[in-house]
């Protein structure tokens, strides 16, 4: 039915099953709209969230999102600017992920604020001082360029294709991207390193407090360094998920051990520095603030000790060490294992760098504060995810994502022929 | 902003000792201010109580046990080295909160601001409120709302403003008798007026002939220990809540008792029976 | 986010990130318009070969 839009060469599965899997996911898409219309026209009383959660789920997404977009800013910057050429067999992929990734932060954003039709404010009476503002600003541009950097894989659609202009738009596109994806990289410094900088720069509270260096919180740059870091985890993860979906290898693994490997040294790089930025808070900026470090992690029904360890230990030095190590990385249960940990270990960090700062208690008579989401949260929460498995399934079977798709499974191809 | 001859600094100091838990300065800040509340207010996190009462105890068991009030209005931080850079102040992205480097009021611009609650994040008083519901008064009582404060619609976070319109009306009053002066008695908060036991001294930390300044008795000095801190108490007796993490409220609080002064701030094993005499009496002027 | 916004101050804040921020749109907003006004001198001149 729809075999004309289909690249060409590329086997995809009937139209009925294509449209019954969206159908699907659909649902749970519209239960997701159906949250979010409710969060803007009855308020955010819809929500669990409370003067003491001001920040909370959303707020948790939306970091993660962005921290595991990131693989699209880091292998574009690979690709456009180190000249790594190997990684062109993923960079569209990594974009589409990236373009789902901030899409998904924006929407989660115009949902959790209180008044949706000012959120114009935060650009037109910017205050330049807030990590917040930088964020705003940083993340739209970026998702431009995400846009930008989009347009000329749609473009590659085999009839959109055919007609002239938009054919030379992509050519000239692809052209000129490294420059697209230098500013991307620039763009993509700043805002991850300011979404760090908002829980750094909050000198009232010691959990989030980080010392640093001139306005930058030291938070600032672990967040840039792990968004470089586990990002491309995540665009390996869904990478593999897709291929576990379409039951086809899209991507060499030459490919995926480059990337996994250039992940794993990140990672690796990344656990030091954080090791010795919780160290550094541990023994010296929390205990000159009165704090003892237990003060953080004991006395509560949820946050202890554990959640530091299953950051930093099991989800962070772990992956890295499987993923720097040649034969662990080559091996796909290793190599599946340690993405898996890794992209759990940076939402754990965001969660810890949101959620748990609100629930730690400050002045020394109050208390500590759970919460559990309602599920509106939850839904529009799930409803980029669902969004995203959309926009990912419509892209790969009507674009030509990965290059190297038709010729790894020309043979299989033949066979089923 | 008004340049007015020498700036304002407006503080209070809360005497605990004093304060019997009563409520009244909660519920006149209320009336006041247009606070809008909900039928059930049982629970604290999502109520707004721009004035919150807080129960301290010294957790120890009959016959030793002691409790004490400590009422909670927004400290109008001067944030580190009372720069104006207060823990909301500065993170605000869309400029809805400011420091009036005049009076030393924090505000909070009801229509600018645009529900994105980091301020709220970076209050360690909890003292900032986000309105997730529509404000609502039974029906009639709509009538006895002041019309000097602007009520507050759903999605925006309010607080204490130090009954910032009491000020405006003082300084009219005084521009039109003439004066530059704004008599001590002529700018009192609506809770300091209702507090039946007199437990909240309100002016301007700047003026020596004001109660707040005598009692308080303010450094102007950072603190040697911590340059972050300005404005600590040289009174023994007065202390800030929160004071090491550099905020610098302009609410202080005194106590005869140690075990409420020690409940001000953290401190680690064996710290505060090293400050305890000398926090706030420090004398480097 | 405009100079003639009353919050807008000349300092060095405002100049850094507003430089920043206008130094980006700019880029991406020749870059966009290089590629569009480009392709449609191609197309306008197309020799109806292919450059893939």
């Amino acid at each position: 039915m729809d075999a004309a839009l289909i690249p060409e060469g590329a086997k995809r599965c009937s139209f009925p099953k294509f449209m019954l899997g969206i159908a699907i996911v659909g649902a749970v898409l519209l239960w997701g709209v159906y949250a979010m219309l409710l969060c803007w026209f009855k308020g955010l009383n819809q929500t669990n969230m409370n003067d003491y959660y001001g920040f909370a789920l959303w707020i948790w997404a939306d970091l993660a999102v962005i921290a595991v977009g990131g693989g699209a800013f880091f292998t574009g910057l690979l690709k456009y600017i180190f000249k790594i050429d190997e990684l062109k067999n993923i960079i569209n992929f990594a974009v589409i992920i990236g373009f789902i990734c901030y899409s998904s932060a924006l929407l989660i954003l115009a949902i959790d604020i209180g008044q949706p039709l000012r959120g114009w404010f935060i650009f037109w009476h910017a205050n330049v001082h807030s990590m917040l503002t930088e964020v705003a600003f940083c993340l739209s541009c970026y998702f431009a360029v995400l846009t930008i950097e989009f347009i000329p894989n749609i473009l590659e659609n085999r009839q959109l294709n055919k007609v002239p202009f938009f054919h030379h738009l992509a050519h000239n596109m692809h052209g000129v991207m490294a420059i697209f994806a230098a500013t991307g990289a620039f763009l993509s410094f700043f805002h991850q390193g300011s979404l760090g900088g908002v829980a750094g720069v909050m000198y009232g509270r010691p959990f989030a407090f980080r010392e640093g260096l001139l306005i930058w919180p030291w938070s600032f740059f672990l967040f840039t360094w792990s968004a470089a870091a586990f990002g491309p985890c995540f665009t390996l993860l869904v990478t593999r998920i897709t291929e576990a979906v379409t039951g086809k290898k899209l991507v060499k693994d030459n490919v995926i051990h480059l990337l996994a490997k250039i992940s794993g040294w990140m990672i690796f790089t990344y656990m030091i520095a954080k090791i010795i930025d919780t160290w550094y808070w541990a023994y010296y900026t929390a205990p000159g603030l009165g704090f003892e470090l237990s003060h953080f992690y004991t006395s509560n029904g949820f946050y202890g000790y554990w959640i530091l360890v299953a950051e930093v230990i099991v989800c962070g030095v772990i992956p890295g060490l499987l993923l720097i190590n040649k034969s662990t990385r080559e091996n796909p249960t290793f190599r599946l294992i340690a993405i898996v940990l890794a992209v759990i270990g940076v939402c754990i960090n965001r969660w810890v760098m949101v959620l748990q700062i609100m629930a730690v208690p400050v002045m020394p008579f109050d208390t500590w504060a759970l919460y559990i989401p309602s599920w509106q949260e939850v839904a529009t929460t799930i409803l980029p995810v669902a969004y995203g498995i959309i926009l990912i399934a419509v892209a790969y079977r009507y674009l030509p994502v990965f290059p190297q798709e038709l010729e790894l499974n020309r043979r299989s191809e033949v066979r089923e022929s | 902003m008004i340049h007015d001859k020498k700036a304002h600094k407006y503080g209070m100091v809360i005497d605990l000792d004093k304060c019997t838990g009563c409520g009244t300065c909660t519920v006149s800040c209320m009336s006041e201010n247009n606070v809008p509340f909900k039928e059930d207010e049982s629970d604290k996190k999502d109520s707004i109580t721009w004035m919150r009462v807080y129960r301290l105890t010294n957790n120890k068991p009959f016959p030793d046990t002691e409790v004490a009030f400590l009422p909670r209005p927004c400290q109008h931080c001067g944030g580190k080295g009372d720069h104006g850079h207060s823990p909301c102040v500065s993170v605000c992205p869309a400029t809805a909160t400011d420091y009036g480097y005049d009076t030393g009021i924090v505000s909070q611009i009801y229509t600018r601001c645009f529900g994105c609650r980091y301020c709220m994040a970076a209050c360690p008083y909890h003292a900032r409120y986000f309105n997730w519901w529509d404000p609502v008064w039974p029906e009639g009582m709509e009538k006895y709302l002041s019309p000097n404060v602007s009520p507050r619609m759903r999605g925006v976070v309010e607080k204490c403003s130090f009954c910032y319109h009491r000020y405006q009306l003082a300084r009219e009053k005084a521009y039109a008798s003439g004066s530059d002066e704004i008599p001590e008695a002529d700018y009192q908060t609506a809770c300091t007026t209702a507090c039946p036991a007199g437990a909240i001294v309100f002016g301007d930390l700047n003026n020596p002939s004001h109660k707040v300044h005598q009692i308080v008795k303010p450094d102007p000095h950072p603190d040697p220990l911590n340059p972050d801190v300005v404005g600590k108490s040289r009174n023994p007796k007065v202390f800030r809540l929160l004071e090491r993490l550099g905020t610098n409220p302009k609410v202080y609080y005194m106590s005869e008792r140690e075990w409420v002064r020690k409940l001000g701030d953290h401190y680690l094993d064996g710290e505060w029976e090293k400050v305890k005499n000398v926090y706030g009496s420090a004398s480097h002027e | 986010m405009f100079p003639f916004i009353f919050e807008w101050v000349w300092d060095i804040g405002h100049l850094l990130f507003f430089g920043g921020f206008w130094y980006a749109v700019g880029i991406l907003g020749a870059g966009m318009t290089y590629c569009i006004a480009k392709a449609a001198w191609d197309t306008m001149n197309d020799s109806g070969e292919s450059h893939h």
